[in-house]
């Protein structure tokens, strides 16, 4: 190969920056991460709804007055909008062609679930401190 | 290197040259099933998290809407839809499980990735059953 002699750029060089997402491992490991978190967080979300399954909106409040509870849902709602950003934002860069609609919709992606994050938190701490 | 003369000769193309085979005449071996079904139900589920936010919003600032969505859950496109949430959700667990193994090297070979296909069918299959199973008889109705 005579790549080498046809360009003073380096290998890294030429290939950062390519690919859909124009961007490299960060991504992948943030996604990582949430996976891993979500695991626990998933499987104790399943037992709380089935704990939750026929009862009122009384039965919620009694559920999130105990701290551990609403910390752990602020935390399963908390890794599940951020992972599902960063995957809605994979399938974006991926399927959606056009630079103007792609990178509308990768803003108006990332707003929707702060806002969605927004109105979770506050909705959970209103839950649980109320009397 | 000694065939470049060949490429100068060869005849201009007059009609569209052939396409190789895509999608839709493709049959997906079922990794590929299982791996865009994990994609879709990631898709699915965050739609499924939207509706829990509002529905968590209801609970603790409008009795209204709270009896609204109780009611929305319960009827049967509400109930179709949180079979679907939950069966996505599951599915997405277990096959998300088996991509953080695969990123750890663990489980690549083609005749394991053939055996754990089935194995994250089946496992979301069950636990959802297993949910549905604990959940049908707290319901405020009998089938």
């Amino acid at each position: 190969m005579n790549t080498k002699s046809q360009s003073y750029r380096s290998d890294l060089g030429r290939v950062r920056g390519l690919g859909s997402a124009k961007d490299g491992t960060h991504h992948w490991w943030v996604m990582k991460i949430s996976s891993f978190a979500l695991i626990p967080l998933t499987l104790w979300f399943v037992i709380s709804v089935l704990n939750l399954v026929g009862g009122d909106q009384v039965a919620i409040q009694q559920w999130l007055k105990h701290p551990l509870q609403a910390i752990m849902l602020l935390l399963f709602i908390g890794f599940s909008l951020h992972h599902s950003a960063n995957g809605l934002q994979t399938v974006m860069e991926d399927y959606i062609h056009s630079p103007l609609y792609k990178t509308v919709l990768l803003v108006l992606n990332k707003l929707v679930h702060v806002v969605l994050a927004a109105v979770a938190a506050f909705s959970i701490i209103t839950l649980a401190l109320k009397n | 290197m000694s065939d470049n003369s060949a490429k100068s000769s060869a005849p201009k193309a007059t009609r569209p040259r052939p396409l190789s085979p895509h999608l839709q005449v493709y049959r997906l071996p079922l990794a590929a099933i299982t791996s865009i079904t994990h994609r879709a139900t990631g898709i699915a589920l965050t739609g499924g998290a939207v509706v829990l936010v509002a529905w968590l919003y209801a609970a603790a600032n409008d009795a209204a809407y709270f009896k609204w969505w109780q009611s929305a859950l319960m009827s049967p496109v509400g109930l179709v839809c949180m079979a679907g949430w939950s069966l996505a959700l599951f599915y997405h667990l277990c096959a998300g499980i088996r991509h953080l193994l695969w990123d750890a090297g663990v489980g690549l070979k083609k005749e394991t990735v053939n055996t754990t296909n089935l194995l994250v069918i089946a496992c979301a299959l069950l636990l959802t059953g297993m949910a549905w199973f604990f959940a049908l008889p707290k319901l405020p109705f009998t089938f």
